[in-house]
Order: C-alpha cells, then structure tokens, then sequence
C-alpha cells in the first residue's frame, strides 16, 4: 500500500518535470528574443544573461536611431510597415465578414445542390499551396495595377481569412435552432430584422473569436506581400527578413521589432482563449 | 397567380425562383472572391502547358501540353525535392502528433500548474513563422547564439545547425515542432476532454491495465481528433514556405528545395513561371486529394467514436 502511495507521488513529479520541461522549450524562444531587444549593441556578443537593459532598440526602430554614423541603413520605416501590417490585416478580416458572414449562414441553414462541394472548395483554399495563385496573380496584378497595393493584398489574403471565417461561423449558426428564426418571423419581423436583432447577437463569441483569428493569421503571413508588395505595402514579417540580411547585422532591433510586432496576436490569444480550438479547427472540433 | 393554382401538386413542389435561389443570391458576394481566385488558378494551370518565362516575349502563345511536367519528373532535382518534401512533412506532423498527446495528456491532469502553463500554450503558434524562425535562427547563430553554449554545458559539441546539410532539414522541423505542436495538443486536449467518464471508470473497476484502457479507449475515442491534426499539419507542412525560406532560402545547396521552394525559385526568382509551376500545380493536386479523403475519414471515424460514448 505504501509503495503505492509513493509511485503515485514518484509518478505525479515526473509528469510535472516532463510537462514544465515542455514548457521551456515552448516559452524560452520567447522570453530570449525580448532579452536580446533590450542588450546594447555593445553587450551583444559578449553577455549571455547578465547586461544593463536598454530601451535604445524601440526608441530605434519607432524614432529613428541619433547615434547611426552615416551609411547606415536606419530602420524607421518599422511604424510605417505596422500600420501595412494593420491595414491590410483589418482590411481582409473586414472584407472577409462582409461576404462570408452572409455565406456561413447560407451554408449552416439552407439545403441546395452543390452545397457541400461549395463549403469545401472555400475550405480547400486553406490548404492549397498559395503559391498556384499566387505566381500567376504576380503577372496579373502588375497587368491590372494592382501589384504592390493594399487592394491587390486584401483580395488574394481571402485565401486566408475567407475559409476560417465561414466555417467557424458556420458551425455556430448550426448551433443556434432554426426555431428562434422561426418563431421570430411568426410574429412578422422582417429577415434583416432576426438577422441583425436575433443570429448575429446569439453568434457573436464565434464571429468575434474567428474575426480576431483571422486578423492574427492575416498579419501572420509572409508569402503574399513578399511576391506581390514592394515598398508600398510591405508589412512587419517582410521586413524583419531585412534586419537580418542586411549587411550589418541589427541582430537587437530585429528582436525589437519582432516584440512589438508579435504583441497583438499574444493580446489576441489571451482574449480568446475560449473560443481557440473551434477557430483553430474551421469548427470541426468544439472544444 | 389565380387563387385555385396553390391548390395544384405541381405548384407546391415547385418553389417560387426567388426562394429556390435564395441560397445562392446570398452566396453571391463569397461566390464573386471565389472566381476571382479561380481565375488566377486556371491561368497558373494553363501557363505551366506553355513556355511562359517573363524574360521571354511570345512565349505565353507557344503551348507545349505537358511537356513542362514529363521535364520536371526527369529533372535532376524531382527526386531531392519530392524527398525532402515529404521528410519534411511526415516527420513534423508525426513528432508534433506523438508530442502533442504527450502534453494533452499531462495538461488533462487538471492540477494548478497545469493550468496555468496551458494559458501560454498557444504563444509559438501566434508568432508570425517568419519571425518565430529568425529568433531561431538568431539563437542557432555562432556568434550571438545561445543553443550552442547550452549544448555545451551539458557536455555535448556545438552544431552548425541550419548552415549544413547534415543538420539543416533537422533544424527546420525543429522549428516547425515549435511552433504548432501547441495545435496538436489544443485539439488532443479539447478530445480528451470530452470523453464521457463512464467507460473508463467501468475499466477501472475491472481492473484493466492504463495502456489497455489508452488502447481500447482512449485511441479510438481520440481518433477523430487525431485525423483533425493530422489533416491540418500534413497539409501546412507539405507546403511549408516561411520556415525553409526565413531559415536558409531552401539553402543550403538545394538541401532544403521543397516543392514550394522550388516553384518559388523558378517562378518568381528566375522568372521562368512555366517552368516552376509545376510543382505547385502538383502539390495543389496531391493536397486536394489528400485533404478530400481525410475530411471523408474523419467523418467515418466521428460516427465511429460516436458509437463508444453512447
């Protein structure tokens, strides 16, 4: 019995070493790359740990840097790449509600030929290897002039946000009975009435969970604006490949940037903790 | 309408137009992005049946069939690029799978800690790819790195990571491992979850071992979850652009050339889109395939897990 007792205990503490141990591997990438933003340039090469934290690397990368010598590329366009990153992000999450909200509840509510194969056409762009859209759409765009603009962006990030958009919402409109619309339009209230007044109330954790998603996997990608953006609408995660490959290597304002770059989406999920694995699985899993 | 008509079968099992419509008319905006993206994808298909190159005028009128694709199959780099590919894919997915469970089933214990360290959990995966392989990248590094020192105070030599061919496919995956095992065990965790208790109570009070209540209950309770993961991981990693291209171009060599990388490569770098489109063209297709039988399996084994918990 007593041995029992201590295998249990044994047992408990190492599923806690293991678990804590994952976490460390999950969590140090993270807390290393907001060490590095605050070293000096000086402290760089020679510190591991121990170093006076500096905030000259935000003061650099928002401000402007008052020590560059000459020759050296200063990177101030950083505030201008985060409102990129901002427009086009708000821009197809806001796109992507206006036609897929609509779609979703298409999708949830009505039966019609051809339904099953449309929700997965939406659902097999997500999947699809963008660079079949995108290598044409790179002719195309500087064709129709609309390479290297937000328009050009937000259009083919619907590959995207789309998909997440309709199939997260759509398993929620397929929660909410189709007996409140019913009963609603008993009573003589028109359609975008007990749209408005009574779904999208009864839906809003999902469209608010899958619209903040959606903005995180919008500012997240790297593909589109690398291929069809220049210096117009380049966004954070195309130009943090810069600080790097530069000649001289700005190793602490990359990390810099990477932090206030990476800020919304860890804000984004805390927020929506919740709702996560639904959003996460286009609704397949309900969490 | 005459009032008598409503009273005729014909006229009831007939809708009106508008209401048989109805469905599409409020698809229509979603249907208007989907053909814009269709478009573009056909163009893709049909430039890689010609000898489109950007640098070549004419060109785009010069139609080959296929010819694009019999050179890609014997091309020296198809065997190196279908390898690595598929190395790439098929060992992110499995350790992200097994470690995955693993920490969904340290999670599931309920206990404080767990608690709290399963808030951060979703960190790796909000990070954008790119920026989450340059931290990486930055802790490989020689100078400023900071993997090696710990390699080495636990006794073990440096490596020159992501810079050589030997390690450089294992240098990736581990970032890729980073950075969306946290899905794995979200979705594992959220399956575990929602297991009824009574089965495994019953199990206990018969005394059943753990690894035959893990494999008799567990598994194929778990297996719709599974195949949800593993639809999603297998898929993202055979088209993995943002680590491989963040780390080393596809570097170094041609060691890390996947399919995307190649295509990405021949078509934008070199211009010569009917060359690379191939490639993406195929992947599209294996995807398509690949995709539409999992969701079909996951489907069969949600009603057969279904089955256990009733």
């Amino acid at each position: 019995m007593e041995t029992k007792v201590i295998n249990k205990r044994a047992g408990r503490i190492i599923a806690d070493v293991l678990m804590v141990a994952y976490f460390l591997f999950a969590l140090f990438p993270i807390f290393w790359m907001v060490l590095m933003s605050l070293k000096s340039t000086d402290e760089l090469f020679t510190t591991q740990f121990v170093f006076k934290p500096t905030l000259d690397n935000y003061h650099a990368i928002l401000f402007g840097d008052p020590r560059a010598a000459a020759g050296v590329v200063a990177k101030q366009e950083f505030p201008r790449n985060f409102m990129n990153s901002v427009i086009i992000s708000s821009g197809s999450v806001i796109v992507s509600l206006i036609v897929g909200v609509p779609a979703a509840y298409a999708l949830a509510r009505y039966n019609f030929k051809a339904k099953e194969n449309l929700a997965f056409t939406f659902l097999s762009f997500r999947f699809a290897p963008e660079l079949v859209v995108i290598i044409p759409l790179s002719v195309i765009y500087r064709k129709l002039g609309l390479y290297d603009t937000y328009y050009g962006i937000i259009w083919v990030l619907q590959l995207i946000t789309l998909p997440l958009l309709i199939w997260v919402l759509r398993s929620y409109f397929e929660d909410v009975s189709p007996e409140i619309e019913q009963a609603a339009m008993v009573d003589g209230y028109p359609w975008w009435r007990i749209f408005f007044r009574i779904l999208l109330p009864l839906v809003r954790p999902g469209l608010a969970a899958a619209s903040l998603l959606a903005f995180v996997f919008a500012w997240n990608t790297f593909m589109f604006p690398l291929i069809l953006g220049a210096s117009q609408v380049q966004t954070v995660t195309v130009s943090a490949l810069g600080y790097v490959s530069s000649a001289q290597a700005f190793f602490n304002r990359m990390a810099a940037a990477s932090v206030i770059a990476s800020f919304p989406q860890m804000i984004v999920a805390l927020s929506i903790q919740r709702y996560l694995i639904r959003g996460l699985s286009f609704g397949a899993v309900k969490g | 309408m005459h009032a008598s008509s409503r009273d005729l079968p014909q006229a009831r099992t007939q809708l009106p137009f508008l209401v048989r419509a109805r469905p599409y008319l409020i698809l229509l905006p979603a249907l208007l992005i989907l053909v814009g993206i269709l478009i573009p994808f056909g163009m893709g298909v049909y430039y890689s049946l010609t000898t489109y190159a950007l640098n070549r005028p004419g060109s785009l009128d010069n139609f080959v069939g296929l010819r694009n694709y019999d050179r890609m199959i014997h091309s020296s780099g198809f065997i190196n690029s279908t390898t690595i590919t598929l190395k790439y894919a098929l060992s992110a997915t499995i350790v992200e799978l097994l470690l995955g469970l693993g920490i969904a089933i340290l999670l599931n214990r309920d206990t404080l800690l767990a608690k709290i360290l399963q808030t951060t959990l979703i960190f790796p995966m909000m990070v954008a790819p790119v920026i989450g392989t340059l931290i990486w990248k930055l802790m490989m590094q020689p100078s400023v790195g900071i993997l090696n020192p710990i390699l080495n105070t636990v006794g073990l030599p440096s490596l020159q990571w992501a810079s050589v061919p030997e390690t450089a496919l294992f240098s990736v995956v581990l970032v890729d491992v980073w950075m969306f095992t946290p899905f794995a065990a979200l979705i594992l965790l959220a399956g575990l979850r929602s297991f009824p208790r009574e089965p495994f109570e019953a199990a206990r009070v018969d005394g059943a071992s753990l690894w035959f209540t893990f494999r008799n209950l567990t598994l194929p309770m778990l297996t719709p979850y599974i195949i949800i993961v593993v639809l999603f991981r297998f898929m993202d990693s055979l088209k993995q652009f943002d680590i491989i291209f963040a780390m080393t171009e596809g570097g170094p060599g041609n060691t890390l050339m996947t399919y995307q990388l190649t295509a990405y490569r021949t078509s934008i770098q070199y211009l010569r889109l009917a060359q690379g489109l191939p490639y993406a063209v195929m992947l599209f297709f294996a995807i398509y395939i690949t995709s539409q039988y999992l969701v079909k399996f996951w489907g069969k084994a949600q009603r057969r897990a279904a089955g256990y918990s009733s």
